[in-house]
């Protein structure tokens, strides 16, 4: 635990009572007292504030800025106006995925912040340097803490903390450049749970008092902190994915079902020519999300079969859906067997239980 | 900051934080509190069923929470000869209450030389000690 590193929050999370676990290199808090089940509730019918801070930050700016994050990322950096943002991935010359971003444009054409997984910064910060065009680079990820601010209640809250700051004023995936007692932050309309909210920037230095503030003005809004379980249960509910789970350097974009934000008629990028090939030969695999229809809970490695036993797939993640209070999963699973309906088993502890392809985001379906 | 768990002085304990009430040649097997708080709040069990052989230190059944899968491994070899089934609709008894109402299985052992290989109260204490 001792050599793990510590947010700026990492006081307040002891505090709190925070269960801290050890997790990509950072001593973060699992759950809180109140247990993730009511965390992951407190979310989807509140408001829930989570430490972030452990995600990476890249810093691409000058004249060839555009250039460089086009080149790296499959989304259309061109297209962003000032003060928008867009998930992206970063793919290698053999179209796998080597992380999924967020990319956010400060100043168009000469200033991004990309914003990296954890666990994958030091690997991200290598490959943008090595691909480099001439931008400048810079890893900013120890000055900067990052506090989400998900759920129903979160525009009220933030609006609250930022007096004037209008909620309204923004478009999902659009930011606003300020400041919080007298140090730069970002306010993007942006989260990982499939609720309404915020992700929030913040210099190092001001994190706690933000934290702190947040807490206080949330009180009327039932504001909680929630740790990385609900975290994750609450993106496995809308079928989010989570490199290492879903994606990883061997995953193809289209096999992720996340040809939406490869934009390979408009640009050029690393990975291009072997996306568009294999697109041509087919896939071999396809992400989908399942219910159990027998006892048991799907967990990630499990093997799925179809019930003539011909081995079709494996669970990427799975859970007991805190909202639907059902087992949930999700799988690569052979094309054929990828519609919504498709039935088949997924090895449990070498026992065979039934499940079934279901139409996904398991909550929040529009 | 560490948290004082309840360690009956009677049960035996395994490593892997079951307990095991022994009464002549029934053993009685349930997770322990640190077993309970560790894990977090429990959503599902799969116990054996009635009749069941199960070995000593091999998995009879699992406790998970929304975060993960715990093997539970048994104390001793033997017959399964009463299930408490309750807990597999109500997992959160395990978290409530996991030394009483949570029990797991009663298990007639094979044999009483198998209980050399567990550990007891004091021994326990001090591995959880370690562990938190």
């Amino acid at each position: 635990m001792s050599s793990d590193n510590k947010t700026a929050l990492y006081q307040e999370h002891l505090s709190l009572g925070g269960k801290m676990v050890s997790f990509a290199g950072w001593s973060m808090p699992v759950e809180y007292p109140s247990g993730l089940r009511v965390e992951h509730a407190n979310v989807r019918s509140k408001v829930g504030l989570f430490d972030v801070s452990h995600m990476g930050e890249f810093r691409v700016q000058g004249p060839e800025a555009l250039k460089t994050v086009e080149h790296l990322t499959t989304n259309f950096v061109a297209g962003l106006e000032k003060n928008q943002a867009q998930y992206s991935l970063l793919c290698n010359e053999q179209g796998g995925v080597v992380d999924d971003l967020i990319v956010y444009c400060l100043e168009e054409g000469t200033d991004y912040l990309l914003c990296v997984n954890a666990s994958n910064r030091h690997k991200d910060f290598e490959w943008v340097v090595k691909n480099n065009l001439g931008a400048e680079i810079s890893d900013i990820s120890d000055l900067w803490s990052q506090i989400a601010v998900q759920g129903p209640n979160a525009y009220e809250l933030v609006e609250k903390v930022y007096p004037g700051f209008q909620s309204s004023s923004l478009k999902n995936f659009e930011l606003l450049q300020t400041s919080f007692e007298g140090s730069s932050c970002i306010i993007a309309k942006t989260g990982y749970t499939g609720e309404a909210g915020f992700e929030i920037f913040i210099e190092n230095e001001k994190a706690v008092q933000l934290w702190q503030a947040l807490l206080e003005k949330g009180q009327g809004l039932g504001v909680l902190p929630i740790g990385l379980g609900a975290r994750d249960s609450l993106r496995t509910e809308m079928k989010y994915s989570l490199y290492g789970h879903e994606i990883d350097d061997t995953t193809l974009p289209h096999e992720a079902g996340l040809n939406w934000v490869v934009k390979a008629t408009k640009k050029d990028f690393i990975g291009k020519a072997a996306i568009l090939e294999a697109k041509e030969l087919g896939f071999s695999k396809k992400l989908v999300g399942f219910k159990m229809k027998g006892r048991g809970i799907p967990r990630q490695s499990y093997l799925l079969f179809s019930f003539d036993n011909q081995e079709i797939g494996w669970v990427t993640s799975g859970t007991m859906s805190p909202t639907l209070n059902e087992a949930i999963g999700i799988a690569y699973i052979k094309p054929e067997f990828a519609p919504v309906g498709s039935e088949f088993n997924v090895q449990i502890r070498g026992k065979n239980i039934a499940a079934e392809v279901v139409k996904t985001p398991f909550v929040n379906q529009k | 900051m560490s948290k004082k768990f309840i360690v009956p002085e009677e049960n035996y304990y395994t490593k892997d934080h079951e307990w095991a009430y022994v009464d002549e040649n029934i053993v009685t097997v349930g997770i322990t509190t640190f077993a309970q708080d560790k894990l977090g709040e429990i959503v599902y069990v799969d116990l054996p069923e009635e009749g069941n052989k199960v070995t000593q230190n091999e998995d009879f059944g699992v406790v998970e929470s929304v975060k993960a899968a715990s093997d539970l491994l048994s104390p001793v070899s033997g017959t399964v000869i009463e299930v408490n089934d309750g807990v597999m609709d109500n997992p959160g008894v395990l978290n409530d209450d996991p030394l009483n109402d949570g029990w797991l299985i009663k298990i007639e052992m094979d044999s009483e030389k198998e209980l050399a290989n567990l550990i007891r109260a004091g021994e326990y204490r001090k591995l959880i000690e370690k562990e938190s």
